[in-house]
């Protein structure tokens, strides 16, 4: 039905693999990123290597459910290492990560090799996990995708209080009777199987990007776990979509990289523009600080002038304000604009001669807000 | 010299020269860093190809430094922001670039003789079938005289400015104050990691280039605290892994430089394992002898505290204790048997009883206690 609209069935397929990727991956993605354990992706991926080798070795076959499978056991056991290895030594937490990816992927090399040598074993397409080749997705392959998603979302939800709590602060979540270890192995072990089924899309080395952006961008929008949360789902959706769409419409244009460079478009657009946090903002805040604090400055020359006279209302030219480099006296732009700024609040007058003088409401301002003690 | 032997000197050149900035890495938590250039100098390698069309242009290696040094700027400055941790920085700034680098390749695989599989990978197994030749006549493989370059550059960085490595790795705030430009000294280190991993790749891929800057420094850490002994061990370590791998993937007709990385893994783990003081064994004993250290004192305490109470009889009482103290029957049963056993306690009808000498060394122990906790607030 969808094919009579002008959609490639393949194409249809792949997109809706792509997108249900970027969806679990980007939500579970959310948690790795407040715990600050965005390479964890990074290590899970590579180590994935030598458990699709090991498996096929086993069974010599190249059944995608079966291959993955036997990435999640080594995905668990190199996170497993990782943080043993964090626990039981002074070694850091990135030295481990490290290793233990470089480690693993070499053994999956070594394994690769081995069942290149083996006359009988065909092992075309088993290193198609290390790039990703989203066009060998199948049918069935999707709908392993779609469970894998429903439980995975499921979990979250069902788990949500626990990993709120144990993502901003795992000590309360001890001290609250629930065991952090358990929410931990839970944690990891959700975001190891989001990995496992973005291997055949984007492959081991670019699938940390697929964690790590969408919840870094989501996380500039928004305070509130649950909106970054889904947020990042959405961009995480979107970008596999949008990634695939393009990828399949331009030749030689490959999935997973294109879905990553998308990604990371949003991330910088999520970086600039996002509200409050967004570098545009912040930008734009200092100015205004920068301008309020210049403002207050000249108020504060003009009330020290006035302060000078018996009569607190006597008016002052401003070059007397503040000397002017312009040789024909004009007042600095920035003083005009100050003193214009003042006037509308209130704070000082001015007379037809354009000289200045502060009234009591700016003589109330100052010492409410700009003198320091009393005087 | 034997193809073998020139790829084993290779090998052990390679994670030398690999180990020298690695080390620092380490000890600065930057290990993941490596992770991140050694996949983006593949966009700077792509890049200057495309601007010298050479695959053996010594501009290939200024392009990939060039970008090992824009990834930690980007990353720096990502993080600078305060909007994203450093590690969410890296995991998006590598992926980003190194994307960049895979669209460009498969773009223009039909011009360029560049393919992905042989940078990320490596083989070492063909190393020696590139020559050096010099006035016609063969000087052995050419890796050899690279990697010796990139070997001797590193030693003679590590040599003169030691002291500032050292400095600005353990105390960057005294390099700042004493005018040792630590982040001068950070990007130089940068521009080694990268220009080290280019080099390297080529050999061993550059994935595995990781596993030869980190895996020998983290195995040495387990074994000293001493920095020149840390670089020694380091290269031994290296050697050795590179002596093991080999053999290894010679019987086995596997990957080098995979079974080098495995290798590496190894004797990481045997080392982690049974290090002494800071293996795995030895801080689980430990920490277990410290457990049974403090249940004791504290079971001292307790009797010291209660010792002529009227409520003795229940407070210290053979029996009643576990009332109090809410421990493990077995765990407590165990604590009063090594009590008796080492003459701190005796039981006196029912009762537990400190012995002088028990009493003495609860008091002395809660006394070294009370100032630790003074020294600390200081």
């Amino acid at each position: 039905m969808l094919t009579s609209l002008g959609l490639d069935y393949t194409l249809l397929v792949v997109s809706a693999g792509s997108g249900l990727l970027g969806l679990v991956s980007g939500v579970l993605g959310v948690f790795a990123v407040l715990r600050k354990q965005s390479l964890l992706g990074d290590a899970v991926a590579h180590a994935a290597l030598p458990g699709i080798a090991l498996m096929f070795l086993l069974t010599q076959t190249r059944q995608t459910e079966l291959l993955l499978l036997g990435a999640t056991l080594t995905g668990v056991l190199a996170t497993g290492t990782i943080i043993a290895i964090d626990r039981f030594s002074r070694i850091k937490y990135d030295s481990a990560l490290a290793l233990i990816l470089s480690v693993f992927f070499g053994f999956g090399l070594v394994l690769i090799t081995f069942i290149q040598k083996i006359p009988t074993a065909n092992q075309a397409g088993l290193d198609k996990f290390i790039f990703g080749q989203a066009s060998t997705m199948l049918v069935r392959d999707v709908r392993l995708m779609i469970w894998v998603t429903l439980l995975m979302l499921g979990l979250t939800v069902l788990f949500w209080k626990e990993l709120k709590m144990f993502s901003f602060d795992p000590g309360f979540t001890e001290v609250a009777g629930f065991s952090t270890r358990r929410i931990n192995a839970l944690l990891s072990g959700m975001i190891v199987v989001a990995i496992m089924i973005g291997l055949q899309t984007v492959g081991v080395i670019l699938m940390s990007a697929l964690i790590v952006a969408p919840g870094a961008a989501a996380r500039q929008w928004s305070d509130r776990l649950s909106v970054v949360a889904l947020l990042a789902g959405f961009f995480g959706a979107v970008s596999g979509l949008i990634g695939t769409l393009i990828s399949s419409s331009i030749t030689k244009m490959p999935t997973g990289p294109t879905i990553v460079i998308v990604l990371s478009l949003f991330t910088l657009i999520s970086l600039l523009l996002a509200p409050n946090r967004g570098l545009l903002w912040q930008h734009l805040r200092q100015r205004k600080n920068q301008q309020m604090i210049s403002y207050d400055k000249v108020l504060t020359a003009i009330h020290e002038l006035a302060m000078n006279h018996e009569n607190h209302q006597h008016t002052h030219a401003m070059a007397m304000i503040q000397p002017s480099k312009n040789i024909a006296g004009k007042p600095s732009k920035a003083l005009q604009a100050a003193v214009e700024n003042l006037e509308q609040r209130g704070l000082v007058r001015r007379n037809e001669d354009n000289q200045v003088a502060i009234t009591p409401e700016g003589i109330r301002h100052v010492n409410r807000h700009l003198v320091k003690g009393d005087e | 010299m034997s193809a073998q032997g020139e790829i084993l000197l290779i090998a052990i050149i390679v994670s030398t020269a690999c180990t020298i900035p690695g080390m620092f890495l380490v000890l600065r938590s930057m290990a993941m860093m490596s992770d991140a250039i050694t996949h983006t100098i593949l966009l700077g390698i792509v890049a200057a190809f495309f601007i010298v069309h050479s695959l053996t242009s010594p501009f290939l290696i200024l392009g990939a430094a060039l970008m090992g040094l824009l990834t930690v700027f980007m990353v720096e400055s990502i993080t600078k922001t305060k909007l994203m941790a450093e590690d969410s920085a890296i995991g998006i700034v590598f992926p980003f670039l190194f994307s960049i680098a895979i669209i460009l390749i498969t773009r223009y695989a039909g011009s360029v003789h560049l393919d992905t599989d042989s940078v990320l990978l490596g083989e070492l197994a063909f190393a020696p079938f590139n020559r050096f030749v010099f006035l016609g006549v063969d000087m052995g493989a050419k890796a050899i005289y690279v990697m010796g370059a990139v070997l001797l550059m590193n030693l003679l960085l590590a040599f003169v400015f030691f002291k500032e490595l050292k400095i600005a790795t353990f105390d960057p705030a005294l390099a700042a104050v004493l005018g040792l430009a630590p982040t001068l000294v950070h990007y130089g280190l940068m521009a080694a990691v990268s220009i080290t991993a280019v080099a390297a790749f080529e050999t061993v891929g550059s994935i595995l280039v990781v596993a030869f800057m980190v895996g020998p420094p983290v195995t040495a850490y387990l074994l000293t605290d001493d920095l020149k002994r840390m670089m020694l061990i380091s290269f031994a370590v290296g050697a050795l892994n590179a002596f093991l791998g080999f053999r290894m993937a010679i019987w086995l007709d596997v990957s080098i430089a995979g079974s080098m990385a495995t290798l590496t893994g190894i004797t990481f783990f045997m080392v982690f394992l049974i290090a002494p003081s800071r293996g795995m064994l030895s801080v689980f004993l430990r920490r277990r002898r410290q457990k049974v250290d403090f249940a004791e004192k504290s079971l001292l305490f307790h009797l010291h505290n209660h010792e002529g109470d009227p409520d003795e009889a229940l407070e210290n009482g053979r029996h009643t204790i576990y009332d109090h103290l809410h421990w493990p029957h077995d765990f407590l049963d165990r604590l009063v048997k090594r009590l008796i056993d080492h003459h701190h306690v005796v039981v006196e009808n029912d009762i537990l009883k400190l012995t002088d000498q028990g009493r003495a060394y609860a008091i002395q122990s809660y006394e070294q206690i009370v100032a630790g906790i003074q020294v600390k607030e200081k």
